[in-house]
């Protein structure tokens, strides 16, 4: 059975030959191997860079709006023929032939219907609701004269930000030759320019994309989120409490434990699907709502924080328990006094992480309705509403050039969210992460 | 035997007792230092290691046997943070050197760890590994032979000849352990390095590692690290003692056991401490 | 009273009853200085009796609020004047919606038929007698509660026992509500695809090639031959599927590899989160890009080369959702890389194995299972994944390899069929559910298989 007497296959230096004689190959492997590695990286770091760097280029200009200078008369004769400053007919009024007026004074020459129609299409619509408040917040100013900026049309402004090529044909560009004339001259004496957009931030939607602003979407999904967090998070702190310090090992923990790593893993449709059979077809909760949506959400992230809790209650060694136990606490006790303290910043995270999730998901709340078209902002948890992701999906789809600019600053006020969520959490992780 | 041609001069100063020294070393080490980050592990350490003998490395925990047994194959440049400095010369040849390289020198220093590491793959495919990748069987039949010798030789041939396909990790602790000694062996080593070889396995086990390392001695140099001093006197030659990086003492086996020159030594061998 | 006043009020007796019941253990043992005779502290003997003053009230009060509008309305439906009950449950609705509309003020009641004004009457009246109901029936049961245990209380009653007991069984109850959601998702989509199952032929559903549930609105072809079968979406969604995977797995595993193997400490410490931002970014933004970006960016290089691909096309959703599926991959394989013990790799490196021979035959080779595992929960995800293929993948319903063509998947036409305005009854909305069903059923598998597998491979180097 001893073999020591077998000599070996060859002898010392033949292996050594032979090794030195594999090394070229291996080596030239070698690298190979390693720069797949680090081309795979750099493509991965690539797509990051690109997909930042489209949407900020395509949207940051969203912040900054194109604005017209007109001098505009409140004439009377046109918004309060009576005379009677009755609110009813003030509100009424046909404020957009003070418009009209204002922008025949700025171009005398411009004659003609159809080029007075070009004329006045330079000027947003959303420029007579302006004279409109105005005027309803303070009638004594009827009769007067007022220079102000009022928004311009949004064609206008996509040429401002040379996103359309004033080399294109003319049929293929939604402004005319003379229009550009106009634009021109107003840009040269100061009296059209980009000015800083707070209504982006402060307008709900709109179906022209000059006063499209995101405000009514970021209420909707706040109200969503509040929903969620307050339901998700004792309920998902309770249940990894329980699976952690509580269930004993037997049939119906395991069953809950399959249970949960499976819900993390379906797809968010799904919950969807169960959102709108059973929140709306059988209880009858209102479609479109920040309630239902909060709902749908609460049971998609109950699984991430469950999941999170339960890694923090994990976490807190168990000579900590014991020394409790040893105290004579009982096990609620131990749980409330020592280890949710102690674990309270990793479920924080987790939390958190869920919450970022719940803001970025758009297809559950596809399914329960809320992706109606919304221009009020909403004030209660039942009210028609419309969340940030879903505002997005609602504008991408819409023709006009100006929206892409709107869906791409939405997107960028929605990543700002996220890190800052996510930012939160990390902080929170590396300041109060104990290693035991 | 001129003997001044051959032995490599020891540095003045060091404090090591008992010959460091053997004719027609494989192995001379001159000045080793290792550190771990600031952590001076190993300090000034000089010794030779002969050929087909057993050296074995003893010592308290931690006194940095297993950390030089490392640096003999190179195996610390895998630890980040480790530096390793002085002369180690294998036939006369820096191993640190930039010729040299670490792939050819571990395919020439072998190295069994101190829990049996088989991979997961089948019994034949362990022993074979080493051959496959170095490019040193022909043809399928000459690997066959390979496979066939290293595990005969490791006395594994026999309780495994009928299930070379099975994995590897399905053997019992000492069969794996041999069978990570027939995968060093398969590469035509000059010298086996063991890192206690024996810790994680039961006594009957270990005896027969140690009959198998007494039978490899006829062929290979081997340098073992062990934590029983009954194991360094049952398989050694020479023996070596360190003690929190310094290699007090080297001497022929019996002699260190018997009638061992330093206080350090003799406290670590009457069981004082360690 | 409304409902959230009663909330208030629920909450301000429970906290009534728990200063009732600590004062009463006090007072039973005679004064603060003798409260080492209790068995539990005052506080739990507090907490005990809120307990029994809130909870029942609580129960009964929410399921009361999820159930009076479901039940009033039957009530006014039989009320109805049998002409209006025999109409299709599409006008039932609009009736009733009308109705609502009415009790809430939207709209004038002389704006609507006078029967609906009759039971718009009825609706109201209804609802604030039940609401007057339930303040009463809510209220009694707070109170008969909180005086029973404080009748209850002796020094010797183990209130904090007791108190124990019920906090665990409500932590009991937040753990079933994920087995429940596993049920409510179950029941809902099974019940749905059944109706539509009886409608088509599951046979039809499961192996049809035509798919063009438009025709089904017509109430005279419900269910015509062939416009509801499956197929044409199923293969859509493998194929894109497919290409995500040929984009995320190679360059997922092979950045794994790197940033675990090669990468310095300090790169990978960088440049391992910046490959999760793609994790976090939200899908809707991946469809915008895939719109904007890489759907016209494809269409200008396949017209370079002569090739004609489409507007919407499998290739672009495809290859986004590959990107999208990259940090996925990755931070699963980096975890089931590092999971190999290092003494396998010294084991390789010490028989003389270069770097890349020890990671591509040993640690993945080790890895392998886990790395499978991962795998395919990241194709469940691609399967699962929704925005991307509704924004870049188009509806028409092509039998086609070519990723150059638009292809349509499960879940954009889950979507398509469920937007917007929808009946529970035509099978174009139960389509969606039996859809569904099949979407839950083959992600369930995927995960199921994969979490063993991963599970199984953990347990090995534990």
């Amino acid at each position: 059975m001893n073999s020591t007497n077998d000599l070996p296959v060859k002898s010392a230096e033949e292996t050594q030959a032979l090794v030195r004689k594999s090394l070229a190959r291996r080596y030239r492997a070698e690298k190979r191997f390693r720069a797949y590695g680090a081309a795979a990286v750099l493509s991965g770091i690539g797509f990051v860079i690109f997909l930042f760097g489209t949407i900020l280029s395509q949207g940051a200009s969203v912040f900054r709006q194109s604005y017209v200078q007109l001098t505009v008369t409140y004439d009377a004769e046109v918004i309060d023929p009576s005379g009677a400053r009755n609110l009813d007919e003030l509100v009424t009024a046909d404020y957009q032939a003070l418009i009209r007026a204002a922008m025949r004074e700025r171009f005398p020459e411009v004659e003609g219907r159809p080029n007075l129609r070009e004329l006045y299409g330079v000027v947003s619509s959303a420029a007579s609701l302006e004279l409109q408040q105005r005027v309803v917040a303070d009638p004594s100013i009827i009769g007067s004269r007022e220079t102000l900026w009022v928004l311009a049309d949004d064609t206008v402004d996509m040429l401002l930000k040379d996103k359309v090529r004033r080399s294109a044909p003319e049929d293929e560009r939604r402004l005319s030759d003379q229009q550009i004339g106009w634009i021109d001259a107003l840009v040269a004496d100061g009296s059209l320019k980009l000015r800083f957009n707070a209504a982006f931030l402060s307008n709900g939607d709109s179906r022209d994309p000059e006063q499209a602003g995101v405000r009514g979407a970021l209420i909707g999904s706040a109200l969503t989120l509040l929903i969620t967090l307050s339901l998700s998070f004792p309920i998902g702190v309770g249940a990894a409490i329980y699976l952690e310090e509580f269930a004993p090992r037997n049939r119906i923990t395991d069953i809950i434990e399959v249970n949960i790593n499976n819900l993390a893993a379906v797809p968010s449709i799904v919950f969807g699907l169960l959102g709108l059979a059973m929140f709306i077809a059988l209880f009858g909760l209102p479609r479109s709502a920040p309630l239902a949506g909060g709902l749908v959400l609460t049971l998609l992230t109950l699984p991430t924080i469950i999941i999170a809790s339960r890694a923090a209650l994990k976490a807190v060694p168990p000579s900590i328990r014991e020394a409790a136990l040893g105290m004579g606490a009982s096990r609620l006790q131990m749980v409330m006094h020592h280890v949710i303290p102690l674990a309270t910043p990793g479920m924080l995270t987790g939390a958190i992480i869920g919450m970022a999730r719940a803001l970025g998901e758009s297809a559950p709340l596809l399914m329960i309705g809320m992706v109606a078209f919304v221009v009020d902002i909403p004030r209660s948890f039942v009210d028609p509403a419309t969340a940030l992701p879903v505002q997005v999906f609602l504008w991408s789809d819409l023709p006009e050039r100006g929206f892409v600019e709107r869906t791409s600053g939405a997107i960028i006020v929605l990543l700002l969210f996220l890190m800052v969520m996510n930012a939160t959490a990390v902080i929170l992780r590396n300041k109060f992460e104990k290693r035991w | 035997m001129n003997q001044t041609a051959i032995i490599k001069p020891v540095p003045e100063g060091t404090r090591t007792i008992g010959d460091v020294t053997v004719p027609e070393p494989v192995f001379s080490c001159r000045d080793v230092d290792v550190f771990y980050g600031d952590k001076h592990a190993i300090k000034k350490v000089n010794i030779d290691i002969g050929r087909k003998q057993v050296l074995a490395m003893i010592g308290p925990s931690g006194c940095g046997k297993s950390t030089f047994l490392r640096c003999l194959n190179r195996m610390n440049d895998t630890i980040v943070g480790a530096r390793v400095e002085g002369l180690i010369e294998l036939d006369g040849q820096d191993i640190h050197e930039k010729r040299q390289d670490v792939v050819q020198l571990r395919a020439r220093v072998g190295m069994v760890f101190q829990k049996p590491n088989p991979f997961p793959k089948s019994i034949y495919e362990n022993v074979a590994y080493g051959p496959r990748i170095h490019g040193l069987a022909g043809d399928r039949a000459e690997l066959d032979e390979i496979v066939n010798l290293s595990l005969r030789r490791a006395g594994l041939w026999e309780e495994v000849k009928d299930r070379l396909n099975q994995p590897g990790t399905s053997l019992s602790g000492g069969q794996q352990q041999r069978l990570c000694i027939a995968r060093a062996i398969a590469v035509n080593p000059e010298v086996i390095l063991m890192d206690e070889p024996c810790s994680a396995l039961d006594p009957i086990a270990t005896a027969r590692i140690e009959d198998l390392i007494d039978e490899l001695r006829e062929s290979y140099a081997i340098c073992i690290v062990t934590h029983s001093m009954q194991q360094a006197a049952r398989v050694s030659q020479r023996t070596a003692y360190f003690h929190l990086g310094d290699l007090i003492e080297v001497g022929e086996t019996n002699k260190i056991f018997t009638n061992p020159q330093a206080k350090l030594t003799e406290d670590y061998i009457t069981g004082r401490f360690g | 009273m409304s409902p959230s006043i009663l909330f208030v009020l629920i909450v301000a007796l429970s906290v009534l009853a728990f200063q009732l019941g600590k004062t009463r253990a006090i007072a039973m043992v005679g004064g603060q200085r003798r409260i080492r005779d209790l068995h539990s502290l005052p506080g739990h003997y507090g907490l005990l009796t809120a307990m029994w003053c809130g909870l029942p009230a609580l129960v009964v009060f929410l399921t009361w609020v999820l159930l009076q509008d479901a039940v009033i309305t039957r009530l006014v439906i039989a009320q109805l004047p049998a002409a209006s009950q025999a109409l299709p449950d599409a006008q039932l609705g609009l009736l009733l919606n009308d109705l609502r509309n009415v009790v809430a003020g939207d709209v004038p009641p002389e704006m609507v038929a006078p029967e609906t004004r009759v039971a718009a009457a009825q609706y109201a009246q209804s609802r604030d007698i039940a609401e007057l109901a339930l303040t009463a029936i809510v209220i009694s049961i707070g109170i008969v509660g909180m005086l029973w245990v404080r009748a209850k209380i002796r020094p010797d009653l183990r209130a904090r026992n007791s108190y124990e007991r019920v906090i665990e069984i409500l932590l009991f109850g937040c753990s079933a509500v994920a087995v429940f959601t596993t049920l409510g998702i179950v029941l809902s989509i099974v019940f749905e695809a059944f109706r539509f199952f009886s409608i088509v032929p599951v046979t039809e559903f499961v192996f049809g090639t035509n798919w063009s549930p438009q025709m089904a609105i017509r109430a005279d072809q419900v269910g015509s031959s062939g416009a509801f079968g499956a197929v044409p979406l199923f293969a859509g969604t493998l194929l894109i599927s497919f290409i995500a995977m040929i984009v995320a797995v190679p360059i997922g595993l092979f950045s794994a590899i790197y940033l675990a193997e090669y990468a310095p400490i300090k790169v990978r410490k960088y440049v391992k989160p910046l490959l999760e931002v793609l994790a976090g970014v939200p899908t809707v933004v991946y469809g915008f890009f895939a719109v904007t970006t890489v759907g016209p960016a494809l269409r200008v290089a396949g017209e370079a080369m002569g090739l004609p691909v489409a507007g919407e096309s499998a290739l672009a959703a495809g290859l986004v959702m590959g990107i999208m599926i990259i940090p996925f991959v990755s931070s699963l394989s980096d975890d089931m890389i590092t999971a190999v013990p290092q003494s396998l790799r010294d084991g390789a490196y010490a028989l003389g194995a270069t770097r890349s021979e020890t990671i591509r035959q040993v640690v993945l080779r080790a890895a392998l299972p886990g790395v499978v595992g991962g795998v395919l929960l990241a194709i469940s995800r691609a399967i699962g994944e929704t925005m991307i293929v509704v924004m870049a993948a188009g509806l028409s319903a092509n039998l086609t390899a070519n990723p150059l063509e638009a292809v349509t998947t499960v879940t954009v036409q889950i979507v398509t069929l469920l937007v917007g305005d929808q009946e529970f009854d035509s099978p174009k909305t139960l389509a969606a559910f039996a859809l569904g069903l099949i979407l839950f059923l083959v992600t369930l598998l995927l995960n199921v298989i994969a979490l063993y597998v991963v599970r199984k491979y953990r347990e090995q180097y534990e």
